[in-house]
């Protein structure tokens, strides 16, 4: 890691107890504060026409980053933290670089998202999350979304999966792990917010 | 991979550390297999970074949520159920332009036997003009045309800017283009003129025409063009380069209210947005304006500029009341 900041430091606090109480607090806010954010994070970042790999990349840097500053105090302004902290990182890439690529046209709105905005409704009901639920799981492929219903639903054992399906223990790991990551695309970043507002 | 500034471990690192947050979140579920070696494992993993962490954390908080899944009865008759299967990892938005032609409907239709008349469009503006013949000029921002229809000739004026010209072929009425000293003979013809000051640039996009100075002086040479070719023509001589269709049709993308770079400094492209802007762009230090950018961006619309700067280049915009400045 080419950056230590604060990680380092962060880390070495909780080696010991790894959900020690201050790194438990990060997590929660990371996940009621920043992980909503991904959907217009992602579209900012496409802004700059980069890879996938690339994209990923600083979203992950963006993340390792901000909780690097919320351990040692939680943000009161999160979307203004992770957009400053993403643009920094946009910057400091293209500085090393021949050539930017910009493609601005395109839903300007991404470029003209307000640092100081307050962070979007965070209360999402139980329902609406059922729906994305569900359409997410509509998404995957058939086999994958077979095994992580049986997990989650039936609670079944890996072995098990692999007995019902007729396949190797290894694949039913394989369709698993891509399914996770799969709906974690999907629910964080391709479905829009339902239509009504409350 | 492509050598690349080394900003993170390797690019696509963070793939990686997805597929293992993935793998030991799905291992961990997996109770029964678990072992507390395994636990030691991942409590290292863990350890390592506040990246492994946050990316395992994201993971989990979908994982957890699926837990929901329980209310979803339907679900477990649809475990056995046949559905046709679906790619689901869409990531990238398509970066599909849509064009978006916006002209003024406005512009009169014309007689070509009438006499002399001027167009003109303002700064940041575009107009379309519609000939009796079927022919059509698209003036682009800040251009002046003066056209002369009479004696039944077929004869325009580009003094200043840039302009479209679709033409309706009519051999015995030639129609032609005057543009600082060059004279641009239409054979059948679609072209783009641009006055550049002492120079002239002819882009011709289908047909074929014949550029030549005007009055005809013996020295100098004319030339005819055909589609790709843009010829570049002074009082002191003619040259002529074959562009890609991809080039050409960025030149002409101002049709749709945007402006397409390609390898352009930073430079070029203020020179360009100002043709098109009244509130100048003034790129304070050549550093700053040596930086090379592919682009995108709304023709008349000095604060996208700006913004992209700032955002992407991490350049120090100034806002002032006629300029936008910019510097490191």
């Amino acid at each position: 890691m080419v950056e230590k900041l604060d990680t380092d430091r962060a880390d070495a606090g909780v080696n010991d107890s790894r959900e020690g109480a201050r790194m438990a607090e990060v997590k929660a806010w990371f996940i009621r504060e920043v992980l909503p954010l991904e959907q217009i994070l992602i579209q900012f970042l496409n802004r700059s026409g980069r890879s996938r790999a690339d994209i990923e990349d600083i979203r992950q840097d963006v993340y390792m980053r901000v909780c690097a500053a919320a351990y040692d105090e939680i943000p009161k302004q999160t979307k203004a933290l992770v957009f400053t902290v993403a643009r920094n990182l946009l910057i400091d890439r293209a500085r090393h670089e021949q050539i930017v690529s910009i493609e601005a046209v395109e839903n300007l709105e991404a470029l003209n998202i307000a640092i100081d905005e307050p962070a979007p409704e965070r209360a999402i009901m139980a329902r609406e999350e059922l729906r994305k639920l569900q359409i997410a799981l509509d998404r995957l492929p058939q086999r994958m979304r077979m095994a992580v219903i049986l997990q989650r639903v039936e609670g079944c054992s890996v072995q098990e999966i692999a007995e019902r399906m007729s396949t190797s223990e290894r694949t039913v790991k394989r369709h698993l792990s891509e399914g996770v990551q799969a709906l974690a695309e999907i629910m964080l970043r391709d479905i829009p917010k339902s239509g009504r507002t409350s | 991979m492509n050598s690349r500034p080394e900003h993170s471990d390797s690019p696509g690192a963070a793939l990686e550390i997805d597929a293992k947050a993935a793998d030991f979140l799905i291992r961990r579920a997996d109770r029964g297999n678990w072992t507390g070696e395994d636990e030691a494992a991942f409590d290292n993993w863990l350890s390592q970074s506040l990246a492994h962490k946050a990316a395992y954390w994201r993971l989990e908080s979908i994982w957890d949520r699926a837990d929901r899944l329980h209310a979803l009865k339907s679900l477990k008759a649809q475990a056995k159920r046949e559905a046709p299967p679906r790619r689901a990892l869409s990531f990238s938005i398509a970066a599909a332009v849509v064009a978006v032609i916006a002209l003024s409907a406005s512009a009169g239709f014309l007689m070509l036997q009438g006499g002399a008349k001027t167009y003109a469009t303002q700064v940041g503006g575009r107009e379309l003009i519609k000939l009796s013949d079927g022919s059509q000029i698209e003036l682009n921002t800040d251009t002046v045309l003066r056209t002369n229809f009479a004696g039944g000739q077929r004869q325009v004026e580009l003094v200043k800017g840039e302009a479209l010209f679709r033409i309706k072929h009519d051999p015995a009425h030639p129609f032609t283009v005057m543009a600082e000293g060059q004279r641009v003979t239409d054979l059948g013809t679609e072209f783009a003129i641009r006055e550049e000051g002492k120079r002239v640039k002819v882009a011709l996009l289908e047909g074929r025409a014949r550029i030549s100075p005007a009055p005809a002086n013996g020295a100098s040479k004319s030339a005819v063009l055909t589609p790709g070719d843009e010829a570049v023509a002074t009082a002191h001589g003619l040259s002529i380069v074959h562009q890609s269709q991809e080039q050409l049709e960025s030149d002409l993308s101002w049709r749709r209210g945007v402006l397409v770079f390609h390898h352009a400094t930073l430079e070029q492209v203020a020179k360009e947005y100002n043709r098109y802007n009244r509130q100048k762009i003034v790129i304070a230090d050549s550093e700053a304006g040596a930086r090379v950018i592919n682009a995108t961006l709304p023709a008349t619309d000095v604060g996208a500029f700006a913004r992209m700067a700032q955002n992407f280049l991490g350049l120090t915009v100034e806002y002032r009341d006629d300029a936008v400045v910019i510097s490191r």
